[in-house]
């Protein structure tokens, strides 16, 4: 058997990554809020400052996007594939979900407006409960 | 699918984290290897396989 060492720690490469996403995360959420809060409390409604915001928001959220797929390719087939299952309850129970909710807003059966807001915290919660179910299967 | 993957680790004297990091995968995948939960791939088959200077029938079994 060899005792040769990888020639790259699989683990320093995941912990990087993981890294890496964490930062893009942090900054898209700050730039979010930023381009959010920022009209109304920082520069009194300036159109051209709300634009830019936004604009660096989006700059933000595409690094963010690429982070997580380096992130995502990484890692091993077993946790790539516990990913693959949470982000595919995810997006099914956000696409049906997010369409009854939607049905119950045209329709006029709750009393106020469907937010994305609320999509948002349903997918991330499925999306949670999906990996802690995955990892827990595979312990 | 079955696997001799325990067997080879205690005669190498190996603990999962250190098969884990030979095999580039994490510990939670060799755990889960072992205890049949998960089948590896194939190019994760041969990497043991030529880890322990063995053929893939020789770690893993299909159980048909």
């Amino acid at each position: 058997m060899t005792h040769n060492e990888p020639e790259k720690s699989w683990k320093a490469n995941n912990c990087r990554d993981t890294k890496s996403l964490a930062k893009w995360t942090t900054a898209w959420v700050v730039t979010m809020a930023i381009a959010n809060f920022g009209p109304k409390f920082i520069w009194q409604e300036n159109e051209l400052l709300t634009l830019l915001a936004i604009v660096v928001n989006l700059a933000v959220g595409v690094g963010m996007i690429l982070a997580n797929k380096r992130h995502l390719a990484g890692l091993d087939e077993l946790q790539q594939r516990i990913q693959l299952n949470a982000m595919a309850g995810s997006l099914g129970v956000g696409l049906i979900v997010g369409l009854s909710y939607s049905n119950l807003d045209v329709t006029g059966l709750i009393g106020f407006d469907a937010e994305i807001s609320h999509l948002v915290i349903i997918m991330a919660l499925t999306y949670m409960v999906g990996i802690l179910l995955g990892n827990r299967k595979y312990q | 699918m079955k696997n001799r993957l325990k067997v080879l680790r205690a005669e190498h004297d190996l603990t999962q984290a250190q098969l884990a990091e030979r095999l580039n995968v994490s510990r939670q995948t060799i755990n889960a290897i072992e205890k049949g939960k998960f089948d590896p791939s194939l190019p994760l088959a041969f990497k043991a396989a030529r880890l322990f200077k063995l053929s893939i029938e020789d770690i893993f079994q299909d159980e048909e």
